[in-house]
Parts: structure tokens; C-alpha cells; sequence
């Protein structure tokens, strides 16, 4: 299909939508995002306003364990730093334009990741995976106190605010999506972007080699305090689109399980790689879903069979994310660059 | 250009440099030889700032750089490659070499992501450079989409110093750039060496041990032996030096009663 690289510039060279292949299929999954609301059901438009969420805090997620190699269990917490900042700011000011609010969210969460970032400049590997552990159980903590819950709403958790653009309130599934979508697209292109350029490379170097990174003038302290802020930022700005998007939140939906969903969507998909996050947090999101209706179809609503059919569908769910570590360890992006290499050589060759 | 006065590194009761002094003259090549063990990649790295000396100080273009960063001297010009090659292995030959580029880049954070505008700009700068500069110039250009990781030895070590040169270096450190090569790579890269030096002027520091390429392209030979310098000079100089000609063949018993009976 592509049978040679014909560029005569080093412009074009460097560039990211280099052939037609790639240039179509962005503009088919613009065009395809695009459609989607007007043709989905509520429930399919309620997973897929999820899921571009996810994505967002996925990315980040990324930029940190994925390009840097830095591990972190802890982002679940900077996912409810920025829903929580979020419903604090409506609390206070009622009418703040939702833009506003998902950048102070996703700064505070910056903020928040460089302070839990601090130990990642002395230890590394799993030690610093057990120290990021503990901001799930510090935020929470903090989140749950009595005397920040008129606007945390504490234990029990709170009602969550609707963004409200122009004197248009989003209420509904459709209207929601078209607030989280072109977020989520936009941060997918601003982290693409990074990692083509000098800030990007900076942090894949500390990655691949730290002390060769060093020796070429990048200065570790900081490059890794940064990519924690991005990260965090990330997961800050799905937490305040997380905010917006359900009518309510609890503590207990963020913390040590949801920092745990990242990573597993992130390896998944394949660490690393811009699609490597899109692609794994489907996988993990929808898979859940599409047993969940498998199985009320082979139940048909009879009681009794669920409640054996329930804890069978977990099992294999987490029997195919081990089967996925074993066989697809690169993630699922491994898949997809499988097929690109082959259907550039087909008709010519296998 | 650089100099070093009164070095001293221990690693508890090891000395691993014991009072170096020597000056790299600018543009010129400097060699750094002695036995395994002498300290000459300890020397390299209180140069390039993994270590620091407990005593002496490292003065670059007059100034003193002994306590400061290493990714701060990479900014002030000392580019160095490692014994055992230090490529970012995941990464193309290309992007190894852009990296020797970081500290003359500006792109920031928020220009990097914005991407369209100067990163954009830089970027093709950048690239037109390092084709030119080094790329063309190392005679990489069938590789510079190849992964390093598949890379024969040889190349590698090309590639190394590639990415050191991408920094356009006042000082260049080489750590044994030869080692493990057969003759013609060997004298490609003394060839490549040589250019550099013409070319762009830039002073170098070779750790090696082929002394048959060491005498041939370096203006100043340093020895080390167990840490101390025990002699400086051209190599004319030092092949004819008696205490280099120790350390390297060891004394014979002969030679030892001889000296005995000339003092007897």
C-alpha cells in the first residue's frame, strides 16, 4: 500500500501525518467522533463520555510511567484533586465558566503531583511506585475531613455542579460529550506534540539512560518534577470533566482502585506510544460492558443465574488482562503496528 | 582550554586520584593512558561531573566548574562519550543524535506541545544541522532511521560520538573510542577525530589503550599509574619516559640486580 518514503525535505520528513493512510484515518475518527452523539444511544454515549475521561488521565499517565519511566500508583488522587477542586470552585462561585475551572483544577492537581513527585528524585522502581501509594491515602484523608466537607461534601460525598457555557447548562449525555471530546482530542495532540519536540525527548532520555541524559545537559531534578506536574495536571483535567460529567461524586470513586484502572489501561494498550492509551482504556472499559451484556443474555433476567454469572464474568476479565500480559506484553498498539506493517507490503508480499 | 590542578578523588581507604595536574591546550589532543585500574575514567568523571574531588579544582576557560552540576558543564560546552557505549537504546540513530542537541534548543514546555510555530522552526533547524554537521560528516546517513540497539559495535561508538558532537562541544571526552575495534574501524575513528579537530577546533581528551593510535594523533600524553600522574609530556617524550616504561613492562629481575650492582 506504502512502498517508499518520497520526501524531499527534512520538514516533511519529521512529520506525523506522513502518509495517506494516517492522514485519512485521523480525519475518519474526527469525522466518526463527531457523528457518533447523533446516532449512539444514552448508555453508548454514557461509555464513551467515560471513556474519553479516562483517556485524558491515561495520557497522563503516560507521559509519566510510559516516557519517563517513572512509576506511580497515586494518580487515582490527582483524578480526584481536580473533581473535587472542581465542585469546591461552583461551591464558592456558582457561575465560573467551565474552562476557567478545568485549568484552575488541573493546575491545583499540578501542583499536588509535584509535592507527591518530590521522593521520585531519590528513589526509583517499585520503591517509588510504594511512595506515590500514599497520596491515594493522604488525599482521601484530607478529602473525608470534617472541616474541608462543606466543600468536599466529606465522607458521603457531594452533588457535582453542570457546566454551564453561554447561559446553556449540558444536561444531557449529548450535550456532555461535545464538552468532553474535543478536550480530550486537543491534550491527546498537546502530549503527541511534546514527545516530537526538545521537552518530550528530554524526558524519553531520562527514561532510556538517566545518567547519559545528564551528561547531554538535561537537568534530572527538574525534568522529573515536570513530568510528575503533567502528568498529575492530566489526570486533574479528567477529574474536573469527571466532575461535570456524573451527577455526583464519593471519595471512594478515586483512590488506590482508580490508580490501579490507569495503569492497567495504560499497559494494556502499550506503554509509550500516543495510541497505546486510547487503545488500552477501551479495551478495559468496554470488555466489562460487553460481558456484562452477554451474560443478561444468556441469563435472560433470571435471578438465580446471576449470581453465578456475575463473579464469572470478572474472572474473565482479569483471566484476559493476564492472558494480554503474557501474549501481547507491548500492549494492544503492538497489534495495530502488526497490521499497518503488513498491509504496507500487501498485495506484494505476506 | 580546561585544566585540572591538584586532583584528588578517594573512595574511602582507595585513592583513585592522588594530585593530577595537567592543562588540555585548546585545540589540541590530550591522552589520558595507564594501566587498567589508574583512575582515568575516575578522572573523566570529576571532569564531567558525576564525581567530585575532595581536593584540587577543574578550571574551564578559567572557570571553576569543580563543584558544579553535570548537566550544567554539558551546558558550558564538555561533551563526553562513555567506555561501555551510554545510547538511549530504544531510540533511532537520529533521535540519539538530536539529544546532543537539547542544550543549544530553547522549546520549552509550552512550545513544545503548541508545537506549530517555533518548536516547528527549531525542530527543522535542528535537523538540517545535525545532517550537515554530523550525520554527513560521521558518514551515518544509511543508518539514520535504524534503531542503535541493532547496530554493530563499531557503529555504535560512531553514533556515541555523533550525539556528543550534535552538542557542538568545546571539550570533547572520549573514553576509550576504539576499544574492541579491528584495524580499519580503528583508524576510521582516529580519522574521524582528527577531522573534528580541524574542522571545529575543539579541544580533546582521549582515555585509550592503543598506544599506537595514541601516539600517532595525540600533542600531549598524560600517564597515570594507581591513581598518581607519573608523567606528562609529547609522546616522543613519554615512550622514552623509564618510569612509563615500569608501569607498562614491569621491571625485570635483571634489570633490577642491574641497578643493583651499578649502586653496589
Amino acid at each position: 500500500m506504502i512502498t517508499g518514503h518520497f520526501k524531499t525535505d527534512y520538514s516533511a520528513d519529521e512529520g506525523i501525518w506522513s502518509n495517506w493512510p494516517k492522514r485519512w484515518g485521523l480525519v475518519a475518527a474526527l469525522v466518526g467522533l463527531a457523528i457518533f452523539p447523533f446516532v449512539a444511544s444514552n448508555y453508548a454515549l454514557l461509555l464513551a463520555g467515560q471513556i474519553g475521561i479516562f483517556i485524558v488521565a491515561v495520557v497522563g499517565l503516560n507521559v509519566l510511567i510510559g516516557y519517563t519511566g517513572l512509576m506511580s500508583l497515586g494518580h487515582g488522587a490527582f483524578f480526584a484533586v481536580g473533581a473535587y477542586t472542581t465542585v469546591a470552585i461552583h461551591h464558592e462561585w456558582p457561575l465560573t465558566f467551565p474552562l476557567i475551572t478545568l485549568v484552575i483544577s488541573t493546575v491545583v492537581a499540578a501542583a499536588f503531583g509535584v509535592l507527591f513527585g518530590l521522593p521520585s528524585l531519590r528513589v526509583k522502581g517499585l520503591y517509588l511506585a510504594v511512595a506515590t501509594l500514599s497520596a491515594n491515602f493522604i488525599i482521601l484523608f484530607l478529602i473525608e475531613q470534617e472541616w474541608l466537607a462543606e466543600w468536599t461534601g466529606g465522607i458521603s460525598g457531594t452533588e457535582t455542579p453542570n457546566a454551564v457555557f453561554f447561559g446553556v447548562e449540558l444536561v444531557s449525555q449529548q450535550a456532555k460529550y461535545f464538552f468532553i471530546m474535543p478536550v480530550m482530542v486537543l491534550m491527546l495532540l498537546f502530549a503527541q506534540n511534546l514527545f516530537r519536540t526538545r521537552f518530550g525527548r528530554a524526558l524519553i532520555a531520562i527514561r532510556d539512560k538517566d545518567y547519559s541524559a545528564e551528561i547531554l545537559g538535561i537537568a534530572l531534578f527538574s525534568y522529573k518534577l515536570k513530568s510528575f506536574a503533567i502528568s498529575a495536571a492530566y489526570c486533574g483535567a479528567a477529574g474536573s470533566l469527571w466532575a461535570y460529567f456524573f451527577p455526583a461524586i464519593l471519595p471512594e470513586d478515586f483512590g488506590l482502585n482508580m490508580s490501579i484502572t490507569l495503569v492497567v489501561c495504560l499497559v494494556a494498550g502499550g506503554m509509550g506510544r500516543t495510541l497505546g492509551p486510547i487503545f488500552g482504556t477501551i479495551l478495559i472499559l468496554l470488555v466489562p460492558e460487553l460481558l456484562k451484556i452477554v451474560a443478561a443474555s444468556i441469563t435472560g433476567g433470571d435471578a438465580t443465574a446471576q449470581t453465578w454469572v456475575s463473579p464469572t464474568r470478572d474472572i474473565l476479565f482479569g483471566l484476559m488482562i493476564i492472558g494480554f500480559l503474557i501474549f501481547e506484553p507491548m500492549g494492544l498498539v503492538n497489534i495495530w503496528d502488526r497490521f499497518w506493517r503488513f498491509m504496507s507490503r500487501w498485495p506484494f508480499a505476506k | 582550554m580546561l585544566s585540572v590542578s591538584q586532583a584528588s578523588l578517594a573512595f574511602g581507604g582507595i585513592k583513585a586520584l592522588d594530585d593530577v595536574s595537567f592543562t588540555a591546550a585548546p585545540g589540541e589532543i590530550t591522552a589520558i593512558i595507564g594501566p587498567n585500574g589508574a583512575g582515568k575514567t575516575s578522572l573523566f568523571n570529576i571532569i564531567s561531573g558525576f564525581y567530585r574531588p575532595q581536593q584540587g579544582q577543574i578550571l574551564f576557560d578559567k572557570q571553576n566548574i569543580t563543584r558544579m552540576r553535570a548537566d550544567k558543564r554539558a551546558e558550558l560546552g564538555i561533551a563526553r562519550t562513555f567506555q561501555n557505549i551510554a545510547l538511549f537504546r530504544g531510540m533511532s540513530v537520529l533521535e540519539n543524535i538530536k539529544l546532543g542537541g537539547h542544550t543549544r534548543l530553547s522549546t520549552g514546555f509550552w512550545a513544545s506541545g503548541f508545537f506549530y510555530g517555533g518548536a516547528r522552526r527549531e525542530e527543522a533547524r535542528l535537523r538540517a544541522e545535525i545532517e550537515r554537521d554530523v550525520i554527513d560528516f560521521l558518514e551515518l546517513d544509511h543508518i539514520r532511521k535504524a534503531p542503535v540497539a541493532a547496530l554493530p559495535y563499531g557503529l555504535q561508538k560512531r553514533v556515541e560520538l555523533g550525539r556528543a558532537l550534535a552538542m557542538q562541544p568545546q571539550v570533547l571526552l572520549l573514553d576509550e573510542p576504539v576499544a574492541g575495534m579491528n584495524r580499519e574501524e580503528t583508524e576510521d575513528m582516529a580519522r574521524f577525530i582528527l577531522d573534528i579537530q580541524a574542522r571545529w577546533g575543539t579541544t580533546i581528551l582521549l582515555v585509550e589503550h592503543d598506544m599506537g593510535m595514541v601516539m600517532d594523533i595525540s600533542n600531549q600524553v598524560v600517564v597515570l599509574n594507581f591513581g598518581r600522574q607519573i608523567a606528562k609530556g609529547t609522546p616522543d617524550q613519554v615512550q622514552a619516559n623509564p618510569a612509563v616504561i615500569e608501569a607498562y613492562l614491569g621491571t625485570s629481575d635483571r634489570s633490577k640486580t642491574d641497578a643493583g650492582e651499578v649502586t653496589a
